[in-house]
C-alpha cells in the first residue's frame, strides 16, 4: 500500500505548483475575492454539502458520544460473545451492530471510537500545517541560506517513507495516547506541507501587490502575514484537508500493526484489527468499525476535493 | 496478524521447548481415510517453520523454530516418553548418578556416527559442552551448563574466561565420561534431553559459523540445505543407530509469514503440518479438517503475576490474590474468547509433567464471585481497588487479557485494565527493570518434565525466572531440601508439598494450560504424534504412498 | 545535462547522510533491549547478554555506533543481524521479491490508473467522470489492510479466481493479488491526476491545432494528449516508490510474500537496528536516484525543458 498521506500530499502538491496561475490570475467579471469566489463555487456543489453534513454529524458524535448511545463501550459480557449478530432494525440500541468477541456493543464502540480518530486526524493536520506551513513560509519568503537549510531538512525527512518512519517512532512508546500518535505522525508528515507552502509563497512573493507593499516600506512581519500568507495559503489548506483523511487512515493502519493508539483508548483501528481475526464467522465485528472509518475518511477527502476544485478554477 | 506471526516464537516458543523425539506408538487412531493405503518410508513431510532466529548451533536455539530443526538433526543422550515424561536412553547406554547425585557417569552406545562419518565419542560431548558454555561463543543457552563444576571458569560474570574447559567434565574412555556438579541435583539426567546437550563433530570447531548454516549432527536426519526465509531440508540418515529412526524419507520445513497463509496451504494439501490454526479459523477448523484436526494439550501454563515490588502488592494478604483468582471465569473465557485453545488450569504445574497433581489449586481455581468478594474483603481489599495486567501487543494476548479484566470487574467490582506494551521486548524490559505497575502476564513451557521446573525455576527467591520479586523463605528451604533428596521420587514428592505452600501464598494466578490446535493434510498416514512440548514427533510421522 | 546530473548527485550526499542519521537515531532511541529479548520469558544470563551486546557494538555510545556503521557502509559492509547473517545477504534475498511485486503493482497502476483517468478526462462532466471520481474516492478511503482482507476473501476464498497466498515469489499469477492490493491506492491517485491533466490539456492550443490539421482522433489522444499529460503522472509515480515499500509491509504480511516489507517489519519488532537502517539506506538511495531520473525524463517528454 502506498501510504495515504504521502501520496495525497504529493498528488496535491501539483496544485501547489499551479498557484502562480491561481493566485495571480486577474479577477474576472464581478470583483470577488478568491475566497468569496471559492465559497460561491462550493455552495453549488452537492459533494460539498454531503461531506459537510457527514462531518458535522461526525464531529457531534466525537464531542458528545453519550448522546448517541447509552451503552458502555467497555462493558463486556461473555454471554454475548459474538452471539448476537447485528440487529439492523434495532436503531440506536446496543445490539444494533451486534456484539464483539468480548461481548461488547459494537455500536457503542463505534460511537465512542469516533473521538480518537477525529482527534488524531485534526491534531496531526493542525500540527503539520503549523510547523510545515511556517517553515515553508520562512523558506519561501527569505530564500538564500535559510531556504537551503530548510529545504535540505525537508528532503531528509521526506526520504523516510511515512509509514515506516511512524512505525519506528511509535515502537519507542509504550503508552501511545492520542497526543503521542499525533506528534509521531506530525514529526514525519510536515515535509509535504512545507514544500507546498514554500512553492506557493515563492510565487505569491513575486506578485505586484507584494512588491508594491515592500516599496511602501511595510515591515517584514506585516508583509508575511498580511500580504504573502493570505495569498499563498490556499494550496496548503487544500492539501491539509485531503491529508486529514489520510492521517486517520494511517492511524488505523498503525493500529492494525499494533503500533497505533493503545489501550484503554477506544479506537476504530484497534477494533478493526481485532475484528479482522473474526472475518470468517463474524464479519460484522470488522465491517462496522471499518465502515465508519471509511465513511469518515471519505467525508474528509470529499471535502478536500470540493475545496480544491473551488479554489483552483483551472480544474473545473 | 503480522504481530501474531513474528510473535509466534515467543508464544509457544521464546520459551524453550524440549526435544521430545521419543519413540511413541503413533498412527493407529484417526479415521479410516487417514489410514487408507500404506505408508511410504521414503515420503517427504512438509512442515511449517518460521525463520530460525539464530544459527543452527545446538545451544543457540532459544526459540522453538530453530529448536524444531535442530532436534531432527541432533540426538541427545536421553529423551522423554510422551505422556508419562519418563526417561529413555537415546545415544546413552546409561546415565548413572553417584550416591548424592553430584557426580554422573555417562556411557555411550557404540558404533554411532555423525553424518560426516566421524564417530560419536565421549570427547564429542565434552568438547561440545565446553564450547557451548564458553561466554565468548555467545550461545544463548550457555547458562544451561551452570550446574557443572568449573562453569564460572569458562563463563565468568565479568571479563574473559579463565579456561576453555570445565573441570567437572572428564573423559574416562572413548565411550565413557563423568560429569561433576557443583551440588546434588537428583533430576540432572532429565535435563540432558534438551538440544543444548547434543554432541558436536570435530569439523564444527574449525568453523562454528559455517556449521551453524549447515549443521552436521548425529540425529535421525541429515541436514541438506537452508534457503533462508524459504525452506530448510533435512533427509533421513540411513545409518542412524538410535531407537527413534525416521519413518519417513525427510522433512521440508517451509516458511510462512502468517498462520493464515499456512492454514490455507494445509487445506489445499501443499503443507502437511501447521504449527497453530490461525485465530481466524479457530472456530471452524474442526469442520474444515474433520478428523485431520489436531487438538492436544501440552505442558505449558499461562498465568497473571502480581509484581510484588509495587506498593500495591508489597504487603498484600494472599487472600486477596486468591480472591482475584476466584473472580476469573476460566471455563467461559477458554470456551469463548480463546475458542477452546486452552484448558482451565487447576495447578501450578502443567499436565504431562512428572509430579503434576490435578486440582492442586483446589477451590482457588474455581469461579465463585461470592467467595471471591469475601476473600478480597477479608484480606483488606485490593489497594486502590484497581489493577492492570501488562502484556505485549505483538502477540494475540489482548482478547484474553480483556476478558480476564472484564470477568474480575463484573464479579468483584475491582477496576481492571490491560496495560499493553508494543513488543515483547518492551514488556520484558519493564519486567526486568521492575517497572510493572500492577500485574503482568506470565507464560512457561516446560524445560524438562519434572514439577520442580514449574516451581523452583519460577518462584525461588533467586530463581532466574522470578521477575516478580516474590520471596518465600519456607518455599526456598523446601525446594533446597527437595533438590538434595536422594531419589527423583522423593524430590517430586517434596515439590508437591511445596506446591501446596504456593497455593496458600499465591505467587501467581495460574489461568490455563496451552493446547496445540493444529491439523494435518491428507498426505499424512495416521495421526501425527505429539511430544510433551507441543511439537510433533517428526520421526514418527508417516506419509501415504501415492 | 551531464553537469546538471552531476550537481544533483552531489546534492544527494548531504541528504543521504542526514536521512540515514535520522533513521539511525530513531532506531537507537527505542527502549527495550533486543538482546535480552532473545531469552523470552525465561531468565537471561547477564554475562551472556553483556557479551552479545559487545559483539553487536550496542555497548558503544550512539554517535560512535553511527560513525562505525557509516565507515563500514562505505566499504560495502552492512553489518549483521542478531542471527549472525550478513544484512546484505538478507537484503539481496528480499529486494528482488519486493522489486518484482512493486514493478507488477506499478504496471497495474499505470495501465488501470491512466486508463480510467483518461476515460474520465475525455468524458469530463459526464457519467463516466463521476463514476470514476466516486470509485477513486472510495478506494482512497478504505484502509489498505481492510482492502487486502476483502480482496482475498472475495477474489480468492469466495470466487477462487486467484491464489490467496504467494508460495513462489516468481510466479506472477500468485503475485497478482498482493500487487493488485498494493497498487489500488496509488492507482486511484494516478487516475485522478490523469483525469485532471487530460481535462486541462484538452483545452490547450496544440490540441486545437492538431484538430484543425485534421489528424485522426486516435493520434491526437494517443500521441499529443497522452504525451503532454504524462509529466505530472510520472512525477507522482516516482515519488510514490517510498510509499510502495511502506505499503509492502502490510501487503506482504497478509499475502505471505517474503520481501523487504516482511524483513523490515520483523526487524522493527525485534529492534534489529542494522537491518532497519540497512534497508532504509538502500531505499533512500533508490528514491533519490528515481527522482533524478524523473527530472531527466522531463526533458525527454517535454522539449521545452532543457537542463543546462
Amino acid at each position: 500500500m502506498p501510504d495515504t498521506t504521502q501520496t495525497t500530499l504529493t498528488a496535491a502538491e501539483k496544485t501547489g505548483g499551479d498557484t502562480a496561475a491561481l493566485v495571480s490570475k486577474p479577477e474576472q467579471r464581478k470583483p470577488r475575492s478568491l475566497w468569496g469566489d471559492a465559497w460561491f463555487e462550493l455552495r453549488h456543489r452537492p459533494m460539498f454539502w454531503v461531506s459537510a453534513t457527514l462531518l458535522v454529524l461526525l464531529l457531534l458524535i466525537a464531542a458528545f458520544p453519550g448522546l448517541f448511545t447509552s451503552a458502555d463501550p467497555t462493558k463486556g459480557d461473555l454471554t454475548n460473545h459474538f452471539l448476537s449478530k447485528p440487529e439492523l432494525t434495532h436503531f440506536f440500541q446496543p445490539d444494533w451492530f451486534g456484539y464483539d468477541g468480548q461481548g461488547r456493543s459494537i455500536y457503542a464502540r463505534v460511537i465512542y471510537g469516533t473521538r480518537a480518530s477525529i482527534l488524531v486526524g485534526v491534531g496531526v493536520t493542525a500540527a503539520v500545517t503549523l510547523v510545515g506551513g511556517l517553515l515553508g513560509l520562512v523558506a519561501g519568503y527569505f530564500g538564500g541560506l535559510i531556504d537551503s537549510i530548510i529545504s535540505r531538512m525537508t528532503d531528509m525527512f521526506f526520504g523516510i517513507p511515512f509509514l515506516l518512519g511512524a512505525m519506528v517512532v511509535l515502537n519507542a512508546f509504550t503508552e501511545r495516547k492520542v497526543y503521542v500518535v499525533v506528534l509521531a505522525l506530525a514529526f514525519l508528515g510536515w515535509t509535504s506541507m512545507a514544500r507546498v507552502t514554500r512553492s506557493s509563497v515563492i510565487s505569491a512573493k513575486q506578485a505586484d501587490y507584494v512588491t508594491a507593499a515592500r516599496a511602501l516600506g511595510a515591515s517584514t512581519t506585516r508583509m508575511l502575514f498580511r500580504h504573502v500568507l493570505p495569498n499563498a495559503i490556499a494550496p496548503t489548506i487544500v492539501v491539509a484537508t485531503i491529508a486529514l483523511g489520510g492521517y486517520i487512515s494511517a492511524e488505523a493502519t498503525l493500529s492494525y500493526l499494533g503500533l497505533g493508539l493503545s489501550e484503554p483508548t477506544i479506537s476504530w483501528g484497534i477494533d478493526i484489527s481485532q475484528g479482522s481475526k473474526a472475518i470468517r464467522d463474524n464479519p460484522h465485528a470488522l465491517m462496522f468499525p471499518a465502515g465508519m472509518l471509511t465513511l469518515t475518511v471519505f467525508a474528509f477527502i470529499m471535502l478536500g476535493d470540493a475545496v480544491r476544485d473551488a479554489l483552483d478554477p483551472k480544474l473545473r | 496478524m503480522r504481530g501474531a506471526k513474528s510473535a509466534k516464537w515467543v508464544a509457544i516458543a521464546s520459551v524453550v521447548a524440549l526435544g521430545a523425539t521419543a519413540c511413541g506408538g503413533g498412527g493407529n487412531s484417526g479415521s479410516d481415510d487417514m489410514n487408507k493405503g500404506s505408508a511410504d518410508p521414503k515420503g517427504i513431510v512438509t512442515a511449517q517453520l518460521s525463520e530460525p532466529q539464530n544459527p543452527l548451533q545446538p545451544a543457540n536455539a532459544k526459540e522453538s523454530q530453530g529448536s524444531r530443526v535442530l532436534r531432527t538433526v541432533f540426538s541427545t543422550l536421553v529423551d522423554y516418553e510422551p505422556g508419562t515424561g519418563k526417561l529413555q536412553y537415546i545415544n546413552a547406554e546409561s546415565v548413572e548418578p553417584n550416591k548424592d547425585s553430584s557426580v554422573w557417569t555417562v556411557k555411550l552406545k557404540k558404533g554411532w556416527k555423525f553424518h560426516d562419518g566421524t564417530p560419536v565419542t565421549a570427547q564429542s560431548y565434552v568438547d561440545s559442552w565446553n564450547w557451548s558454555a564458553n561466554v565468548k561463543n555467545n550461545q544463548t543457552n550457555s547458562s544451561w551448563f551452570a550446574d557443572i563444576k568449573g562453569y564460572e571458569d569458562v563463563h565468568p560474570e565479568k571479563g574473559d574466561p579463565k579456561s576453555d574447559k570445565m573441570s567437572g567434565l572428564k573423559v574416562v574412555d572413548e565411550h565413557t565420561f563423568t560429569i561433576s556438579l557443583t551440588g546434588s541435583v537428583s533430576y540432572f539426567a532429565y535435563k540432558l534431553g534438551y538440544d543444548v546437550w547434543a554432541p558436536l563433530p570435530k569439523s564444527f570447531f574449525k568453523d562454528p559459523k559455517a556449521a551453524g548454516e549447515k549443521p552436521i549432527g548425529n540425529g535421525p536426519y541429515k541436514f541438506v540445505s537452508w534457503d533462508h526465509n524459504k525452506l530448510i531440508k533435512v533427509r533421513k540418515y540411513e545409518d542412524y543407530k538410535g531407537p527413534n529412526a525416521a519413518k519417513n524419507g525427510g522433512i521440508d520445513f517451509k516458511n510462512y509469514t502468517t498462520a493464515d497463509a499456512a492454514y490455507s496451504d494445509l487445506r489445499s494439501d501443499n503443507l502437511d503440518w501447521i504449527e497453530q490454526v490461525p485465530t481466524t479459523a479457530l472456530t471452524n477448523y474442526k469442520e474444515d479438517l474433520g478428523k485431520r484436526a489436531i487438538d492436544e494439550e501440552y505442558s505449558a501454563v499461562q498465568s497473571i503475576v502480581p509484581a510484588f515490588y509495587t506498593d500495591q502488592f508489597k504487603d498484600i494478604d494472599p487472600k486477596v490474590i486468591q480472591g482475584l483468582s476466584m473472580a476469573i471465569d476460566r471455563e467461559q473465557i477458554t470456551k469463548t474468547v480463546l475458542h477452546g485453545s486452552r484448558t482451565p488450569a487447576d495447578s501450578f504445574v502443567a499436565r504431562g509433567v512428572i509430579g503434576h497433581k490435578a486440582g492442586a489449586l483446589g477451590d482457588v481455581a474455581k469461579f465463585d464471585p461470592k467467595k471471591a468478594k469475601a476473600l478480597i474483603k477479608e484480606g483488606g481489599g485490593v489497594p486502590k481497588n484497581k489493577i492492570s495486567i501488562q502484556y505485549n501487543a505483538d502477540q494475540d494476548h489482548k482478547p484474553w487479557v480483556d476478558a480476564v479484566c472484564n470477568s474480575i470487574k463484573q464479579s468483584v467490582g475491582v477496576e481492571c485494565v490491560g496495560d499493553s506494551k508494543p513488543t515483547f521486548q518492551a514488556d520484558l524490559n519493564a519486567r526486568d527493570k521492575k517497572q510493572v505497575k500492577s500485574m503482568y502476564r506470565g507464560g512457561w513451557v516446560l524445560d524438562y518434565p519434572v514439577n520442580s521446573n514449574f516451581m523452583r525455576d519460577l518462584y525461588g527467591t533467586k530463581a532466574a525466572g522470578n521477575t516478580s520479586g516474590y520471596s518465600n523463605k519456607e518455599f526456598d528451604e523446601l525446594a533446597a531440601k527437595a533438590d538434595k533428596a536422594p531419589t527423583l521420587e522423593e524430590t517430586v514428592k517434596l515439590y508437591q508439598e511445596a506446591e501446596q505452600l504456593l497455593v496458600k501464598d499465591m505467587p501467581a494466578i495460574p489461568l490455563w494450560f496451552y493446547k496445540v490446535n493444529s491439523g494435518q493434510s491428507t498426505n499424512v498416514y495416521g495421526k501425527i504424534p505429539y511430544g510433551q512440548d507441543g511439537d510433533p514427533i517428526f520421526t514418527d510421522v508417516q506419509v501415504k504412498k501415492k | 545535462m551531464g553537469r546538471y546530473a552531476a550537481r544533483r548527485l552531489l546534492q544527494m550526499i548531504p541528504i543521504f547522510i542526514g536521512t540515514t542519521l535520522l533513521i539511525f537515531l530513531m532506531v537507537h532511541i527505542l527502549p527495550g533491549d533486543p538482546i535480552r529479548a532473545m531469552w523470552g520469558d525465561k531468565a537471561a544470563d547477564p554475562a551472556q547478554v553483556a557479551a552479545l551486546r559487545h559483539e553487536f557494538g550496542l555497548d558503544q555510545p550512539v554517535w560512535k555506533q553511527y560513525i562505525d556503521y557509516m565507515l563500514n557502509l562505505f566499504q560495502g559492509d552492512f553489518g549483521k543481524t542478531f542471527g549472525g547473517r550478513q544484512v546484505i545477504d538478507v537484503m539481496s534475498e528480499a529486494f528482488p521479491v519486493t522489486l518484482r511485486l512493486t514493478l507488477f503493482a506499478i504496471a497495474i497502476e499505470i495501465v488501470v490508473g491512466i486508463g480510467l483517468g483518461a476515460w474520465a478526462g475525455l468524458k469530463a462532466g459526464k457519467a463516466p467522470d463521476s463514476g470514476v471520481l466516486i470509485f477513486t474516492l472510495l478506494v482512497i478511503s478504505i484502509p489498505v489492510f481492510v482492502l487486502g482482507y476483502l480482496a482475498r476473501f472475495v477474489l480468492a476464498d469466495k470466487l477462487g479466481w486467484v491464489a490467496p497466498n504467494v508460495q513462489d515469489s516468481e510466479n506472477w499469477g500468485q503475485l497478482f493479488l498482493p500487487a493488485f492490493v498494493l497498487a489500488m491506492l496509488s492507482m486511484a491517485y494516478v487516475a485522478r491526476l490523469t483525469r485532471t491533466t487530460f481535462a486541462e490539456n484538452l483545452r490547450a492550443d496544440y490540441m486545437r491545432t492538431a484538430l484543425a490539421k485534421g489528424l485522426p482522433r486516435r493520434r491526437i489522444v494517443g500521441v499529443h494528449l497522452l504525451r503532454n499529460s504524462l509529466i505530472p503522472v510520472i512525477t507522482f509515480i516516482g515519488t510514490d516508490v517510498g510509499a510502495f515499500i511502506g505499503g509492502a509491509v502490510i501487503t506482504e504480511g497478509i499475502f505471505n510474500v517474503q520481501g523487504v516489507g516482511n524483513v523490515l517489519f520483523r526487524a522493527i519488532q525485534t529492534s534489529e537496528g542494522t537491518t532497519i537502517v540497512g534497508v532504509v539506506t538502500i531505499l533512500v538511495l533508490v528514491i533519490l536516484l528515481i527522482n533524478l531520473v524523473i527530472d531527466l525524463l522531463y526533458a525527454v517528454l517535454d522539449p521545452r525543458i532543457r537542463y543546462a
